[in-house]
């Protein structure tokens, strides 16, 4: 099993087979995104009010799916640079990049619904609850990896230097998951609430994981859509380059 | 001098009777490539430098000289091909002198000397200043010392520590004519004992018994 | 084994000799003492209030005084050329790293930590409380360097790459100061109970020191390719 995955990532590690593969992967993908997406808000119109929140716990399911993908996004990044760092795997470099705004911007919906969604419980903008301000360093974490990917000039240094950070990165999450709820609970005044999730049975399960399922398979599309340009985008370099060299 | 080649293989070797040390010490480089960010620098790059001999390696500006000698050195790692270094590795067997100079403004001549000292787990040399050439005390500052000068002590650890390969960029650039004589002294008595010297450099180097040239293989249209 | 150790430590002393010369320490230690002075322009004078924030104030500020000390901690000899000459010694280079921290920590980090306490007073701490708090310090400022240095190692190919080393060391920097700040609130009111908290900064700081110094040493290498 093991051996016939290594097969085809390296069968792929070819960027016109990937591009190829990329191609016909395309529109399924995107379509079956909108068409999850499409269903999950349909199911989501016909979910019954909170008897305490009214209408706003609709929030809640844009909002628990994106930060699901904010966290799904960095793991992705984890991985794709360690198969890039480790396994020297090309693809790698390109997909960890790809991915990384994708979360961003899924981390700053979380962070925005989250707040939308607290609003009139507690009569401010903003809390200082255990999950958001995790959302929040996990926000700072993605801008610092974009960043570095920007900072630096040269291609090839700037996807090591990333990698290098996803990886140690990666390892951080959990010990600040951790620190922040312990943080949390020595602070907490009782005037703030948490956000209470109403109880999940079938008629919020249900519409929360399909719109968990649309969210990922959106990501999934956007982060190959993007990985399709960066290809691109290197073959172009890599042109110019050669053009630049005899010329 | 010698050959001047025109394309990557390195044509004959004057013929230099074998050193004391003979040969043990050899630097072997085979099918050598270079990739510098996606670009390919050079290919199949063959040579080998024989204890005594000192190799010149010619070329335009970005055809991979400062690369080449950086793989040799180990701080650049090798697309393809090998460095087979007998003798040693490089962190023991190396002195590689980049083109910058190392040397830090705010130390004095005395300190930045006896850094290298301690760099080679070894005593300074009594009268070091005086063979270095440098005409400053050693109380002076690095910063106010002047551009030949700088080079004058960044020769220092040549002399200090006695490792077989000496790796050098541009070893000319700012040195007025006795110091480019007090370089020759020091590189024909490093040959003398056995030594072996790579240099890369855009004019040609008196002690240099062969050449290769980069860059005009991928000119030929590769 | 006594020549390793004596590259080390020639290493450590250049490394602090440079920050010393260049004026590294004063500028760190002033820094800090203006950043605890402009707190009470902020916070109103009032004693009550500002002993009540110390404990947090003096740890944020002790972040922000060692991030500003970072930039320079690897660029210089990135630039001329000096760490290609850490990676050519007998010494592994992840040794000749971790002796560049240690000199950095000697010679800037251990002035700040010095200065915290005194500048802890300025926020009316009580005098007799003092050097719990630097315990508490002491205990977690190893984790603020070490991940700060990776921090540094990233971006030390990149020109200003000061805010960029700020913005990539700061998650690490909030389990320390998050347990940190607790620490020295403990300390604060009498140091009763301060052992586990001194254990989980401790074991940040170690584990820092575990993940560190590769992590230091494979950005540098690939920053001089």
């Amino acid at each position: 099993m093991l051996k016939a995955l290594e097969n085809i990532s390296a069968f792929y590690a070819n960027p016109t087979r990937f591009m190829g593969l990329a191609a016909r992967l395309h529109a399924p993908l995107w379509a079956l995104a909108l068409a999850l997406l499409a269903y999950g808000l349909y199911r989501v119109a016909f979910v019954p009010d909170d008897y305490q929140q009214g209408a706003t716990v609709k929030i809640m399911f844009v909002h628990v799916p994106a930060a699901w993908m904010a966290l799904f996004g960095y793991s992705f990044i984890f991985f794709a640079s360690v198969t890039a760092l480790v396994f020297r795997h090309p693809l790698g470099h390109v997909a960890a990049r790809a991915a990384a705004p994708i979360g961003a911007v899924f981390t700053l919906i979380a962070l925005v619904t989250g707040s939308l969604w607290g609003q009139p419980m507690w009569g401010t903008w903003w809390v200082w609850d255990a999950r958001l301000t995790s959302v929040l360093v996990l926000f700072f974490i993605y801008l610092g990896y974009i960043a570095l990917w920007q900072a630096i000039e040269e291609p090839t240094r700037a996807a090591r230097a990333a990698a290098i950070l996803a990886i140690v990165g990666f390892v951080n999450v959990p010990i600040v998951k951790f620190s922040v709820d312990w943080w949390n609970t020595l602070h907490q005044p009782a005037s703030v609430s948490r956000l209470a999730r109403p109880a999940l049975h079938a008629d919020f399960l249900y519409p929360l994981l399909i719109m968990g399922g649309a969210f990922l398979v959106l990501f999934l599309a956007l982060t190959l859509t993007r990985m399709q340009m960066e290809v691109l985008r290197q073959k172009l370099r890599a042109k110019a380059n050669l053009h630049g060299y005899k010329g | 001098m010698s050959d001047v080649l025109s394309d990557a293989e390195i044509g004959a070797r004057h013929g230099l009777s074998a050193a004391a040390y003979g040969d043990a010490r050899e630097l072997r480089v085979e099918g050598l490539a270079c990739t510098r960010g996606a670009a390919l620098l050079f290919d199949n790059l063959s040579f080998t430098v024989k204890a005594g001999e000192a190799l010149l390696v010619g070329g335009a500006n970005g055809s991979g000289k400062s690369s080449l000698l950086r793989q040799l050195a180990g701080l650049l790692p090798v697309a393809a091909g090998r460095i087979e270094m007998a003798f040693g590795a490089p962190d023991q067997a190396v002195h590689f002198l980049g083109h910058a100079d190392g040397l830090k403004n705010a130390l004095t001549v005395g300190e930045t000397l006896a850094f290298e000292a301690a760099m080679a787990g070894c005593a300074l040399p009594a009268q070091i200043i005086a063979t270095l050439g440098l005409g400053a005390r050693d109380w002076q500052f690095v910063g106010d010392l002047s551009a030949g000068q700088r080079r004058r002590l960044t020769l220092a650890r040549l002399i200090i520590d006695p490792r077989p390969l000496w790796l050098l960029d541009e070893p000319m650039t700012a040195l007025d004519t006795q110091a480019r004589a007090l370089v020759d002294a020091l590189a024909q008595a490093h040959l003398a004992q056995g030594g072996m010297i790579v240099a890369a450099s855009h004019e040609g180097l008196a002690f240099a018994q062969s050449e290769i040239r980069l860059g005009q293989a991928m000119e030929a249209g590769a | 084994m006594s020549m390793k150790m004596s590259l080390f430590a020639a290493i450590c002393r250049q490394h602090m000799q440079l920050a010393w010369r260049g004026g590294q320490t004063v500028l760190a230690v002033s820094f800090l003492f203006i950043a605890v002075t402009l707190l009470p322009f902020g916070l109103g004078p009032e004693l009550k209030l500002l002993r009540a924030l110390a404990p947090g104030l003096l740890w944020v500020v002790l972040a922000i005084a060692l991030l500003a000390t970072l930039d320079r901690l690897f660029q210089a000899d990135f630039e001329d050329g000096a760490l290609d000459r850490l990676m050519l010694l007998p010494l592994p280079f992840e040794a000749a790293v971790l002796a560049k921290l240690l000199g950095h920590f000697l010679a800037l980090v251990v002035p700040l930590l010095v200065s915290v306490p005194l500048a802890g007073l300025l926020l009316n701490i009580e005098g007799a409380r003092v050097p719990l708090v630097l315990a508490a310090m002491a205990c977690g400022a190893p984790a603020l360097v070490l991940s700060g240095g990776i921090g540094a190692a990233l971006a030390v190919s990149v020109r200003r790459g000061g805010l960029l080393t700020v913005l990539i060391a700061m998650p690490f920097y909030v389990p320390v100061l998050i347990f940190g700040a607790a620490t020295a609130r403990v300390a604060l009111e009498g140091g009763v109970g301060i052992w586990p908290y001194l254990g989980v900064l401790a074991a940040l700081s170690g584990a820092a020191l575990l993940l560190a110094p590769w992590t230091i040493a494979a950005a540098l290498r690939s920053a001089l390719r």
